[in-house]
């Protein structure tokens, strides 16, 4: 974590700590989002507004919903009810590949490495409206040769950032599991999206690997993307948060600034369990 | 017991204008499985309706064989976009239970006498192919070493190979632009297509479309050969010869399907005959006679092939490194 707070964090201080809370310059509106899988209420979401350029953590513990709430909102699961706009336009219902070209781009808890296809081709597949894409124009190679030496390029520049460009030829499958997780948010980069959402960046990295990936979500910010991110680590999210989200049993139950969420009550009963909590209070 | 001739039948058939077809019918397939991984168990669904799209426009309607090859093509289109409707957004399995059905469907419906008229039921259409057979440039047959075509069958393999060469050249084409690695995508795990932006639904169906469109020109080939369709050709064991060439050969690569083709064909001709000149010759036990023959190429054919995919199991063109990922 800086020393210096960012200029987002700073923004959000002053924003009260209670859920569904608007915010300054809020990127991502929802509203009233409830999806439930046979009598469970797997997301039941009254409001929440993600604040532009900032790193915003969702916590929670399992089964909370997080994972649900990012279907929802990326366009693979469909829900019961709700409506969101993503930089002020509507995306509700909106079919998952529109979601990613209006510029929200998600990575999977269980990373989705295209296996049989080379690091680099994993990369230029996300670049987007690309002209050899379609069909007809797929045939003729002059007409998208130019633009996919562009994509190339890219692909290459992001692969170096990353630290991976000594495995571009590689089939992904043969990936280890965290340079899989950097591959996912690098090939998410080439979408070019004004906010990335990761589902569990850093699980089943080794500590070393969590330390440049964590290096990386606060470069996206730095870049001036929107990160939402759903993490178990407390520690991770604690330290390059400026904003958390708190859901318990589908329901947002608490938000704020890092600080103000490690000591809220709510929070602490949601992780360890209320009595446990009420004893220690006791004593 | 005469090698040459056995190898003399089995080249024939290797080159000749079912494999042409049975080519054509895989390369639509490589498309379907090989770069999208669509499980379709009805390519031969394509087929009869390549085959009877030209022989009941030209011999029911009176049309020409243009319109009868325009008339499969569309009806190709027709059957991939009936399929790939409602199938398409859901899981792999669901496609591969229409498919199958499907191709049964048309089968029967065509096969049914309340059907007759139009396609003949089970006597089938023939006399379709003379506008074809009035095109032919050949003047005479042709005689390399023991392997001989008459005027007729070299009209046929012309054109027949002419569009497997056509068919090749497109998927060499397609396989290497942006609009086959987006198949690929899909192949390998269409939920990270989509997250990345890509149209899966569209996708798909551009490939259950190109595929069942090759597959009917497959159909179209067939016909033209046999100068005859009848219903019972195109039973659901012919798609799975098409899996067999396709694996045979290795999914998606360029030439794979075409020299599966080429070596199911060789293999078969081959066991045929060699079965046939040894039982001729007296080599084979007394209860040995014709139903046991087809039976017994089948089992011999069905071990070969089994031990290619032991000791090659990525095919003839694919690559085994790619075989030996643990993709998930």
């Amino acid at each position: 974590m800086s020393a210096e707070p960012s200029a987002v964090a700073r923004s959000l201080a002053d924003v009260a700590a209670e859920p569904g809370v608007s915010k300054p310059d809020p990127i991502l509106v929802a509203a009233d989002v409830r999806k439930t899988f046979g009598g469970l209420r797997a997301v039941d979401v009254e409001a929440l507004e993600v604040q532009r350029g900032a790193i915003t953590g969702l916590i929670g513990p399992n089964g909370a919903g997080k994972t649900t709430f990012f279907n929802v909102l990326t366009g693979f699961d469909r829900p019961d009810s709700g409506r969101w706009t993503f930089d002020g336009k509507p995306m509700s219902g909106m079919a998952a590949h529109k979601v990613a070209r209006a510029g929200m781009v998600r990575t999977f808890q269980l990373t989705k490495a295209l296996g049989r296809m080379s690091v680099l081709d994993n990369m230029k597949l996300a670049a987007v409206d690309q002209r050899g894409e379609r069909f007809l124009a797929s045939l003729v190679p002059p007409l998208w040769r130019p633009q996919e030496q562009e994509i190339e390029a890219r692909a290459e520049g992001l692969l170096e950032y990353f630290n991976m460009i000594h495995m571009r030829d590689e089939f992904a499958a043969t990936l280890s599991g965290g340079q899989r997780k950097l591959l996912e948010m690098a090939r998410a980069l080439m979408v070019e999206p004004t906010m990335v959402m990761l589902d569990e960046p850093m699980a089943g990295v080794n500590p070393a690997l969590t330390q440049s990936l964590l290096g990386h979500v606060t470069g996206l910010r730095d870049e001036g993307m929107t990160v939402l991110f759903v993490e178990h680590d407390m520690d991770v999210v604690m330290g390059i948060s400026d904003w958390v989200v708190c859901m318990a049993q589908g329901q947002i139950i608490a938000e704020g600034t890092p600080d103000a969420i490690a000591q809220n009550p709510e929070v602490i009963d949601a992780y360890l369990g209320r009595r446990r909590h009420h004893e220690e209070e006791r004593s | 017991m005469d090698p040459a001739a056995i190898i003399a039948n089995a080249l024939r058939a290797a080159l000749g204008p079912s494999a042409a077809a049975y080519a054509l019918l895989a390369i639509g397939l490589n498309f379907h499985f090989g770069y999208t991984g669509l499980l379709n168990f009805g390519q031969v669904g394509f087929m009869l309706l390549g085959a009877y799209g030209v022989a009941i426009t030209v011999t029911v309607f009176g049309g020409s064989l243009w319109l009868g090859f325009a008339v499969s093509l569309l009806l190709a289109v027709g059957l991939a976009l009936l399929l790939g409707a409602p199938t398409l957004r859901l899981r792999a399995d669901y496609l591969a239970i229409t498919t199958i059905a499907a191709a049964e469907i048309l089968r029967f419906s065509f096969r049914a006498s309340p059907s007759r008229d139009l396609t003949g039921g089970v006597f089938g259409l023939s006399g379709f192919a003379e506008e074809f057979n009035a095109l032919n440039p050949f003047t005479s047959g042709i005689q390399f070493g023991f392997l001989a075509y008459n005027q007729r069958q070299l009209w046929v393999l012309t054109v027949g190979w002419s569009l497997v060469a056509l068919a090749v050249l497109l998927t060499y084409l397609l396989s290497r632009s942006p609009w086959g690695r987006a198949l690929k995508a899909i192949r390998e795990d269409e939920d990270a297509a989509r997250s990345l932006g890509k149209n899966v639904f569209g996708y798909k169906m551009q490939s259950l479309v190109l595929g069942g469109v090759i597959g009917a020109l497959g159909g179209v080939v067939f016909a033209l050969n046999l100068q005859s369709v009848h219903p019972d050709t195109f039973l659901p064991l012919l798609t799975f010869y098409f899996y067999t060439i396709l694996i045979l050969g290795g999914a998606a690569t360029v030439l794979g399907p075409v020299v599966g083709s080429v070596l199911f064909w060789f293999l078969m001709a081959g066991m045929d005959a060699t079965l046939r000149q040894a039982g001729a010759a007296g080599y084979m036990p007394d209860w040995f006679g014709a139903d046991a023959l087809g039976a017994v190429r089948f089992l011999v054919v069905g071990i070969g092939l089994m031990l290619l995919m032991i000791y090659r199991p990525q095919g003839i063109f694919g690559d085994r490194r790619e075989l030996a990922l643990n993709v998930r």
